[in-house]
């Protein structure tokens, strides 16, 4: 029979389909495993050695470039390891930064929007329902137990597994939304940087403020065409918070801001007018030279 | 000389091929000879896709004329933990397109971790006139109003579930489309659903159906209406209450009490949100009859559930979070002889202490008293490699263990040392297990344990752990069976992929995020083997803007028998194979 007949049967078997008879395909590339240097107290023999492939080689820590301030929403632990060498049974906390582990425990996100897993209630009390009415039922905001300033965080806390907080972000002019998580940041540059990833356009520029109250453009390097803000930005990007008001995002510390934000929009500066005397101000504002 | 073949008429054939029903068995059918493919694939009715993008629409509708039912899968499973961005893929649209076009008798359809979008649910309800089954789990895409073309147009709807999924709840009135003239309703799951829908449709079209077996509701659906749907439907095989907290009112209670106690045929209880404890009592007529009970959003005390649960004589299968605490577990161990699947979920997973008395000896005990016990997920925060071993050694049946040890990179909590040894012994006693998931700290020789003894292994889910490329190593060259492996935040990099890249054919896909794959090993992945798709995400930019030694953030590799896909959005890249080694 044709292997392709054999391939379709394969793809639309949902049990167990490895094949031995096909593994004959070998690639060739042998490569050296024989670099363990446990012990093993074991019957079996270890696997024998492979010849050696002049291609690959044992990473070390060295050969990853830091990424303590990594834009992406979704991988946010640095691949620190060191491959080959033993590990330290507590390598997370040498960490220098808190971990933010995304997806971790495993756990659904419907269960986790269920569970109101923010409570941190020692009784198992009943809860207040959190049947959210509005359209966005799947996208509760939960607090965080610490955002915001990390420096203090000491090394039990750094251990700490951050809820994931996925908002909604809509920008105007695009039809189909995204998904940050805004435990993953902590400073509003990161989210700014990432949003601009995420809706790479590449002549537009997202605007707002740092926690220092100035005006951040986003830059990024090499193949994309921001620039730094000079105030004429054609976005502004907006919060809706609990209370169901559209914010400008930046004026508030940080850890404030996650606690009260439902989701976000990065709107047309045209249309952010009404939102507010205070924003149409900060707008105003940006306009002047800086 | 005749054939043996073609001694019967192909109508005896398709008879004969008509018993058997798994796919694997049909697959094996099929390769036997030429007219044989020809008969089965005439007669096949139920399809599986496992993976949406191992093989086109076209080539399923073109294989298999006669299809009346499907099930397609979409997203890796690391997408339920948000791993994968949005905009992934996974849309059905091709497929209900095809489909359409192609047979117009289907009956079901059932998704998992796809998106569907109303625009699909309106050409489902307007092509197939016979349509009966629409199951969608973990899926997203869709709004009510796609539910209400279905709901209005699917004059023999029999299943309508929506599992888990991501529905934008416009207007509740979706449920009202059904005709008054409308009765063939058999299972009915709306539990995911945020908002209400429209009662007194609701109570109506329950009491029409005499043959609802399955009704979850969500939880918007409140307690003081539980009774009246139960008296409309007392034959109920399953339920999934609402809110389960109201007022305590004693007319309610009886109310409630009395309408359970009506449901003679009740095996499957869930919902259970915000429980106030007092009103469990009126369950207690229907638990010893009960063999699947989820409490895993009841939020409630260690005493509750064991009042419950002792009752729960015939239990089967059991869902509940950690507050059933050890104490729990052991009067589980005790009175729920037959239990084959419990799954306990964390209370609090991102706490920094622990919240309850939930440790491994809970687990221990009900491995000690059910001895029926296949599949367990377990959310704890210590284990030991002793506790591991007497489970293991305990119930040497089991098929699906899953531990999840909340803390990353958790030791032995008595000795410090890895778990590799407890995990060993799982796999070492546990000779049929099917599905294993790891935590804790963890070196090589778990892995090494793997690929030694988990034969049969055909699932395996890795975190945080190992130490170099010989812990890859280990499982992709040991576990025979191996056909969906995923692995997030391990030190394992090209070495052991490339050493191993045949067996990435064998198996329907691999997942590695956050791991040490160099960008250069994937392209070299990608050129050799055709057969795959070799899919790198990274939300970073492209590839090629970094050196070919740098790690991707994720990687998705699957066989395929469609080549490349046509809907990568922009953080995913194809790496390309090399058409001249592409075998025609």
């Amino acid at each position: 029979m044709s292997t392709l007949s054999k391939d379709d049967n394969l793809v639309l078997s949902s049990e167990d389909s490895s094949c031995p008879e096909e593994s004959e395909l070998e690639l060739g590339l042998g490569l050296s495993l024989s670099g363990s240097s446990k012990s093993h107290h074991h019957v079996h023999a270890p696997p024998p050695p492979l010849p050696p492939l002049s291609y690959a080689r044992i990473y070390t820590a060295r050969d990853f470039p830091s990424s303590a301030s990594s834009p992406s929403s979704s991988s946010s632990s640095s691949p620190n390891f060191t491959a080959g060498t033993k590990r330290a049974a507590d390598s997370l906390a040498a960490n220098n930064r808190p971990s933010q582990v995304v997806g971790w425990p495993p756990l659904r996100t419907y269960r986790v929007n269920s569970c109101n897993y923010n409570s941190h209630t020692k009784s198992p009390e009943v809860f207040d329902s959190v049947a959210e009415k509005s359209k966005n039922n799947t996208t509760a905001v939960r607090k965080s137990a610490d955002n915001g300033n990390d420096n203090n965080i000491n090394a039990k806390e750094k251990r700490h597994l951050r809820s994931s907080l996925f908002v909604k972000v809509n920008m105007d002019g695009i039809p189909i939304g995204r998904k940050v998580d805004l435990s993953a940041h902590s400073s509003y540059e990161t989210l700014a940087q990432t949003l601009e990833d995420m809706f790479n356009e590449s002549t537009t520029v997202i605007t707002c403020k740092g926690s220092n109250g100035e005006d951040h453009g986003i830059i990024i390097g090499g193949e994309r065409h921001s620039k730094l803000l000079d105030g004429s930005s054609k976005f502004v990007l907006t919060y809706e918070d609990k209370e169901g008001d559209w914010m400008l995002v930046g004026d508030v510390p940080w850890g404030m801001f996650i606690s009260s934000v439902r989701r976000l929009r990065i709107m047309r500066t045209s249309e952010a007018n009404g939102l507010g005397p205070r924003l149409e101000e900060n707008i105003r504002q940006k306009s002047k030279p800086i | 000389m005749p054939r043996l073949a073609y001694s019967f008429p192909e109508e005896v054939l398709e008879h004969v091929f008509s018993f058997i029903e798994c796919d694997k068995d049909r697959g094996s059918i099929s390769l036997v000879c030429k007219s044989w493919y020809e008969i089965e694939a005439w007669c096949r009715r139920r399809v599986f896709v496992g993976n949406c993008y191992a093989v086109s629409p076209a080539t399923v509708v073109k294989r298999f004329p006669k299809v009346r039912s499907v099930a397609i899968k979409g997203k890796p499973h690391f997408a339920d933990f948000n791993l994968v961005p949005e905009g992934w893929g996974a849309y059905v649209f091709p497929w209900i397109k095809a489909m359409a076009a192609a047979y117009p008798w289907l009956q079901e359809i059932r998704l998992k971790r796809m998106v569907i979008t109303d625009e699909c649910l309106e050409l489902i309800a307007k092509s197939f006139k016979n349509f009966s089954v629409l199951v969608l789990t973990s899926c997203e895409g869709f709004t009510t109003d796609g539910l209400a073309a279905i709901t209005a147009n699917c004059r023999n709807l029999r299943e309508l579930e929506l599992r888990e999924s991501e529905v934008e709840d416009i207007c509740g009135h979706w449920l009202s489309h059904f005709p008054d003239s409308y009765t063939s309703l058999v299972s009915l799951n709306i539990s995911c659903l945020g908002n209400e829908v429209n009662l007194s449709a609701l109570e109506r079209l329950v009491s029409r159906c005499t043959n609802l077996q399955t009704l979850r509701l969500n939880r918007a659906v409140p307690l003081e209406k539980l009774a009246n749907l139960l008296r409309g439907a007392p034959q109920l095989v399953e339920l999934g209450t609402g809110t389960y907290s109201t007022e305590m009112r004693p007319e309610v209670f009886a109310n409630l009490a009395e309408a359970f106690s009506g449901c003679k045929q009740l095996k499957s209880l869930s919902g259970f949100w915000d429980v106030l404890p007092s009103y469990l009592p009126a369950l207690y007529p229907v638990c010893s009859s009960l063999t699947s009970l989820n409490l895993s959003y009841a939020t409630i005390q260690s005493s509750d559930l064991i009042k419950l649960v002792s009752q729960c004589e015939s239990l089967q299968r059991l869902w509940v979070l950690d507050y059933i605490e050890d104490a729990g577990l052991e009067v589980i161990a005790a009175s729920c002889k037959d239990l084959r699947e419990l799954r306990v979920f964390p209370s609090d997973p991102f706490g920094l202490e622990p919240n309850v008395a939930l440790t491994e000896q809970g687990l221990v005990s009900v491995s000690e008293g059910c001895t029926k016990l296949q599949s367990v997920l377990y959310f704890c925060r210590q284990m030991s490699n002793a506790a591991l071993d007497t489970i293991a050694r305990n119930r040497p049946n089991m098929t699906r263990f899953r531990l999840c040890i909340i803390e990353p990179r958790a030791p032995d909590y008595l000795t410090r040392e890895p778990l590799d040894a407890g995990f060993g012994a799982i796999v070492e006693h546990c000779k049929d297990l099917r599905r294993l998931s790891l935590s804790g700290l963890l070196s090589d020789r778990v892995f090494e344990y793997i690929g030694t003894y988990g034969k049969k292994l055909e699932m395996l889910s890795v975190a945080f752990a190992g130490d170099t490329d010989l812990g890859l190593h280990h499982v992709l060259s040991g576990c025979d069976n191996l056909r969906k492996l995923e692995i997030r935040d391990c030190p394992f990099g090209d070495k052991a992929l490339l050493a191993n890249a045949a067996k990435l054919e064998t198996m329907r896909s691999l997942w590695m995020s956050s791991c040490l794959v160099s960008y250069g090993a994937c392209k070299l992945l990608g050129l050799k083997l055709p057969r795959l798709n070799v899919e790198v995400i990274d939300e970073r930019g492209p590839p090629d803007s970094r050196p070919d030694s740098s790690p991707v953030e994720k990687l998705y590799i699957y066989r395929t028998v469609s080549g490349p896909r046509l809907d990568m959005p922009g953080y995913v890249w194809r790496m390309e194979d090399d058409s001249a080694l592409r075998v025609s």
